[in-house]
């Protein structure tokens, strides 16, 4: 009589905690209002960003001085607002080498996401490595790997992944390593915190005696465990990331021309906010949008999973 | 209490000499000879060598680092290599824009943050609430270099001709300039005098010298020119300062003791002052601290927007020139700063929670 029973009751209870536990968590994100803008923002800048060469209007790196009667940082035409129909649009203007800038401007939605997702995953790859090796084995490589992580995190981060670059040598794909980097520590804290508490319950213990390797245990019992804090710690590290790649960007140290990078854009321009104040406002705001909808997002998705913690501690 | 202060300065001496350790090897690992830096691409392999003998860059490794550790110790930062003068002295130079500017946006941040948090908390989902967290969101996430050049726009020219407008660049209006205050009262100072880089340093922070001489004029126009760099860079700060009153306060005023007090029949603003803002105080210090380091690598971008040759954008420029002593010199300041500042949080937390003293 009992054995039906007791052959399902473990499997109900193993599937039923992720599972309700996500549905909980969906449905106390989507009663969240600064959740609900976050993402919806973010849906709209992917979308922007898959679609990019179908809604820009030009290559956004052709001047188009010989092929239109247009001259250098020309103001916005927008023909809804009267800008005359025999001139062609151009609703936020052309830059210093008369490339439309709205077409640079979409296309640096896709630049900027993927800074934010390449440089955040790279930084929880080696974070995750680094924190679980460190928790697990204890002892002196504990100590070590924790330390240097301590030293990477008592300068301030920004100017970490200006040093790093200069060791480096500037250009986007250093700028991203310099951005992984300087998130690493984040992330190798927040696993070495969770695989510490997790390691020694009672569920990981059978685990182990059932004769679970440590990786399998690692993959299987512990990671699933650290995922609601680590996916709140990378929406919000994303944001960061974004911010700080384009000041990077903005300095000169990160992407270069011609690449349709906000941050370049605004760096490349600046000089002349006072005469075209278009060619500075378009990308910074863009900047500003997305951070916004990251921050949105990340804010949400930690009052959903934890409805206790509301909104202390900005990483 | 002296002895907690005692303790958490001993305790920070090993976390100098590693600061001393990181930044010797910092300097080291930057690609490019310091001596076609300094000389130029075109300086002989003999000019080379009697260049690297001098700055002591001929000497093994682990004798540069023995050397270098002895001389800050000493006081000695060593030379700049591009400007062929000690590094102790730009510091002196420098230093004083970017703590004017840090404290005025730090003030800001703080005076404007901590009352927008605590009447959000107050007037919870009001529209006022509503407001600050939008603008604490949205402020959160702006670029500061963005922000400093639409200011910049705004107040410089679209306000132009009206009272309203602010100079979008530079610390004085030109033309201007500010006496030194040893000047101003007869002193006889000059690079030779004991205590002359104080002398210096004091009056290189045109607020401090403009009140202590009475030079009012000054004073208005250093305030004028700080009011846009300020207000950029303040932004992040004053965001996330506003967001942690708020939950902070928000927090507290859940707790029994803050319906025991209101039962009592306790003033609104006593229960609010006394009873739930000093206990929300805690974490509102910890943040205001570590807004520091925010502050610092905004102050690299500000500095650069509003053409202040301060000490973020001097370190920059070193960075890129590869003027190996001065980036060591001001990496170990700001190191020192931000240790400094760390011991004054934990002080500060010290003195707000009294069950910290017994420890």
């Amino acid at each position: 009589m009992t054995t039906p029973a007791a052959e399902t009751l473990p499997a109900i209870s193993q599937a039923a905690p992720s599972n309700s536990l996500l549905r909980l968590t969906m449905r106390r994100l989507f009663r969240q209002r600064n959740a609900i803008i976050g993402a919806t923002i973010l849906a709209f800048l992917i979308l922007v960003a898959i679609f990019a060469p179908a809604l820009a209007p030009y290559d956004p790196t052709l001047s188009l001085l010989d092929i239109e009667p247009v001259t250098i940082r020309q103001e916005p035409c927008i023909h809804l607002f009267g800008c005359p129909e025999d001139q062609a649009q151009h609703i936020m203007g052309l830059d210093g080498n008369a490339r439309d800038q709205f077409s640079r401007v979409i296309f640096g939605t896709r630049i900027s996401l993927f800074i934010g997702f390449s440089t955040v995953g790279l930084a929880i790859i080696i974070g995750t490595l680094l924190g679980a090796v460190a928790g697990y084995a204890g002892g002196w490589l504990d100590n070590v790997i924790m330390r240097l992580m301590d030293v990477l995190l008592a300068f301030p981060s920004f100017l970490l992944a200006i040093a790093i670059i200069t060791v480096l040598g500037r250009g986007l794909q250093n700028a991203l390593y310099a951005i992984a980097i300087v998130n690493i520590p984040h992330f190798a804290r927040l696993i070495r915190a969770s695989v510490l508490s997790i390691k020694e319950q009672e569920f990981v213990a059978a685990t182990r005696a059932l004769g679970a390797s440590p990786v399998w245990i690692l993959m299987k019992r512990i990671l699933p465990n650290a995922l609601p804090p680590l996916i709140v710690q990378a929406t919000l590290s994303i944001a960061g990331a974004i911010l700080e790649a384009a000041a990077l960007s903005f300095l000169g140290l990160g992407a270069q021309e011609p690449a349709s990078e906000w941050g370049t854009m605004l760096g490349r321009e600046r000089g002349q906010v006072f005469t075209a104040p278009y060619l500075v406002f378009y990308p910074g705001f863009a900047i500003m949008l997305t951070v916004l909808a990251f921050n949105l997002l990340g804010d949400g998705l930690r009052d959903a999973m934890d409805p206790r913690l509301s909104q202390v501690s900005k990483r | 209490m002296k002895q907690y202060i005692l303790r958490r300065l001993i305790l920070s001496i090993p976390v100098l000499i590693g600061i001393l350790i990181a930044t010797f090897a910092i300097a080291r690992l930057i690609p490019g000879d310091p001596c076609t830096a300094a000389l130029g691409e075109r300086a002989t392999v003999e000019v080379c060598e009697a260049f690297n003998k001098r700055m002591g860059l001929d000497q093994p490794i682990y004798i540069q680092l023995g050397i270098y550790m002895r001389d800050v110790l000493t006081g000695n930062l060593g030379d700049s290599i591009r400007f062929s003068r000690p590094v102790f002295v730009i510091v002196v130079e420098k230093l004083p824009v970017t703590l004017e500017l840090g404290i005025v946006a730090l003030a800001l941040a703080v005076l404007v943050g901590v009352p927008a948090g605590i009447l959000s908390a107050i007037k919870r989902n009001s529209p006022i609430d509503i407001a600050t967290m939008i603008g604490a969101n949205v402020g959160v996430s702006m670029p500061v270099y963005w922000l400093g050049l639409m200011l910049a726009y705004l107040f410089a020219v679209l306000l132009k001709d009206t009272p309203f407008w602010l100079p979008p660049s530079g610390r004085l209006t030109a033309g201007l300039s500010a006496t030194p205050f040893y000047e101003a009262w007869g002193l006889h100072i000059n690079s030779n005098t004991f205590g002359y880089p104080v002398f210096e340093f004091i009056s290189n922070l045109f607020i401090v010298n403009s009140i202590i001489t009475l030079n009012f004029k000054i004073l208005g126009d250093t305030l004028k020119h700080l009011i846009l760099p300020a207000t950029a860079l303040s932004t992040i700060p004053m965001s996330i300062i506003a967001r942690i009153t708020r939950s902070s306060m928000l927090e507290v005023l859940g707790q029994d003791y803050i319906r025991t007090a209101r039962a009592k029949g306790l003033l609104e603003r006593l229960v609010i002052t006394r009873h739930a803002l000093r206990n929300a105080l805690l974490p509102i210090i910890t943040i205001i601290g570590l807004q520091v380091g925010t502050l610092f690598a905004g102050a690299v971008l500000t500095e650069t927007i509003f053409s202040l040759s301060g000490v973020g954008r001097s370190l920059f420029d070193a960075i890129t020139g590869r003027d190996f002593p001065v980036i060591q010199g001001f990496t170990v300041i700001i190191a020192m700063g931000y240790v400094g500042v760390n011991l004054l949080t934990d002080i500060a937390y010290a003195m707000v929670d009294p069950r910290i003293k017994l420890d």
